[in-house]
């Protein structure tokens, strides 16, 4: 099995949810709690598993605001787990999800250094190092409905941007999309072989807009008569 | 990347010892120079090993959780951090050993110790090549992914570790023509290879922005980061330093860090009177301009995470 999540940058409306829902979810699991500093400060600060960054992709007047989840990609290589001189971070064989031993971590930082995603990040609070765990207490919670078990993110996005399945099953969801989709690998020259993938946007036909009839004199007067009384 | 300062203080001066041992060990037990007697190999080792213990102390000094820190060694497999934790420990039996025959024997000390002394020297550069190779094997920053970082490492402890040397020697007043002549050529040895790895660091390569978000056909610029307040990755890898101040810290670490030793131990090869005080000014010096070329290699190292912060390049 290889765990993992598909995120669909074509459907993404960037509205964060899927980080609250992760930080809601993680607080109180197994590498909870996700310390917040300052939280009702002038900077309230924290860790977070997951961040969503906004991006401007090609130049004006054919340019696109892409939206752009980010957590652990429970890569493949991961030189996080390698460099780790504790035997904190592991990648676990059955499922290929890498997690985080919270009683053996001793908080060098060096395993942040070794990812290139910004997967991690240090609880200064509990001195560990913390990261997405793909919900590894959700997706095997036998007491959960079936639907239930899959990570929070995956559940709580209205936009229906994010799939997790198993990769290494041709058949699975997220094989799927990621054939007929070409879904791709962030920054694939580090040689990580991240397991998570990407779906780039969507090309579509632009909607016709000849068509659209033009306003009636009527309905000319009445638009200038509200911007009228408006200002 | 943000410089920690225990980090810095840890692998200049740790490094120094090692560079002090190796060179004393390495002069003694090869017949390499004039003859030291026992007090002056005395006084050369115990200063070794008590820069390398407090170097090893400092670098806890950065762990956010100390208590866990010894399980540093369980990864000797796969990681150098474990690898450099476990070869400084084993290096202290060895050349300590080393250190008790020379307290014992003086100069002569018996094949045995001898050996003991030659197995210190090979895990004391081990240990500092060990360090250079944390660095090094990280593929997230260019500028620490290059054989030069572990080269440097170990020219720079043992250019510290003959200056710290020709100072004892100095305060023994022996003969310093041939100890300078070694700590002449690691100086100018670790500044050429100092200055390669400036050169090298100054042409932009790596991964871009467009890599780092698949869309290699398009420009992608950053709108928003998705957070109010800085945050560990902010905090940890966006760490910038202007180019001007870059630019006068590198002529500190040349000025300071190798010419001004250098002039120093010249004058006093040759002087008649005031030559460990010289030496002593040489050390500092040196110590210094190693401090700030350590504390340029981190905050010149450019993680890739910052693309999504919005580098274009790395
Ligand atoms: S994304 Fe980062 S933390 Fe996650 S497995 Fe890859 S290297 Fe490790
Ligand atoms: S911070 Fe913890 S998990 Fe990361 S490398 Fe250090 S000991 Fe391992």
């Amino acid at each position: 099995m290889r765990l993992g999540l598909v995120i669909d940058l074509d459907t993404c409306v960037g509205c964060h949810a899927c980080a609250v829902a992760c930080k809601q979810w993680n607080t109180s699991g197994t590498t909870g709690p996700l310390t917040d500093y300052r939280p009702y400060g002038a900077d309230p600060s924290g860790v977070w598993f997951n961040r969503i960054r906004h991006y401007e992709v090609g130049d004006y007047p054919n340019s696109k605001t892409i939206n752009f989840p980010m957590s652990c990609m429970h890569c493949e290589d991961a030189d996080c787990v390698t460099v780790c001189p504790t035997g904190a971070s592991y990648k676990r064989k059955e499922d290929g999800v890498v997690l985080v031993d919270q009683t053996k971590c001793m908080g060098c930082n060096y395993c942040s250094w070794a990812c290139p995603y910004g997967a991690r990040e240090l609880d200064r609070e509990s001195g560990t190092m913390k990261k997405c765990t793909l919900c590894i207490d959700r997706i095997y919670d036998e007491t959960l409905a079936e639907i239930d078990r899959q990570p929070s993110c995956v559940i709580t996005c209205p936009a229906h941007a994010r799939f997790f399945g198993d990769f290494d099953d041709p058949d699975s969801e997220v094989s799927r999309l990621v054939r007929e989709r070409d879904g791709m690998q962030l920054m694939p020259e580090l040689g990580y072989n991240p397991t998570n993938r990407y779906l780039p946007p969507r090309i579509n036909t632009p909607i016709p807009t000849e068509d659209v009839r033009r306003d009636s004199l009527v309905g000319k007067v009445k638009e200038w008569v509200n911007k009228a009384v408006a200002r | 990347m943000h410089p920690a300062l225990s980090v810095i203080f840890f692998t200049v001066v740790s490094g120094a010892g090692f560079g002090l041992y190796s060179l004393t060990a390495i002069l003694q037990l090869f017949r390499l120079g004039p003859a030291m007697d026992r007090s002056e190999l005395l006084s050369a080792l115990i200063t070794a090993f008590v820069l390398i213990i407090a170097g090893l102390i400092s670098s806890t000094g950065h762990l956010a959780n100390p208590k866990n820190a010894w399980r540093s060694v369980m990864r000797v497999k796969t990681s150098w951090l474990s690898r450099e934790a476990v070869l400084a420990m084993v290096f202290f039996p060895f050349g300590l050993l080393y250190l008790l025959s020379v307290y014992l024997y003086g100069p002569h000390v018996p094949a045995f110790f001898g050996l003991m002394g030659v197995i210190g020297i090979v895990l004391g550069f081990m240990t500092v090549f060990a360090t250079g190779m944390i660095y090094a094997c990280l593929k997230t920053m260019r500028q620490w992914n290059t054989p030069l970082v572990p080269a440097n490492y170990l020219l720079m402890g043992l250019t510290l570790g003959a200056l710290f040397h020709l100072a004892i020697e100095a305060y023994f007043g022996a003969d310093l023509q041939f100890i300078t002549g070694v700590a002449g050529t690691a100086l100018v040895m670790t500044g050429v290879m100092k200055g390669i790895y400036y050169y090298w660091i100054g042409k932009t390569s790596g991964p871009t922005i467009n890599t780092a978000t698949t869309f290699t056909r398009a420009s992608v610029r950053l709108l928003d980061v998705g957070h109010t307040a800085g945050t560990f990755l902010t905090e940890e890898f966006g760490y910038h330093v202007p180019v001007g101040t870059l630019r006068v810290l590198k002529v500190v670490v040349f000025g300071l860090g190798f010419v001004l030793p250098l002039i120093l131990i010249s004058v006093a090869a040759t002087a008649q009177t005031g030559a460990f005080a010289l030496a002593i000014f040489a050390v500092l010096s040196s110590l210094v301009g190693k401090g700030v070329e350590r504390w340029l290699f981190f905050a010149e190292a450019r993680h890739v995470v910052n693309l999504y912060h919005g580098a274009q390049h790395t």
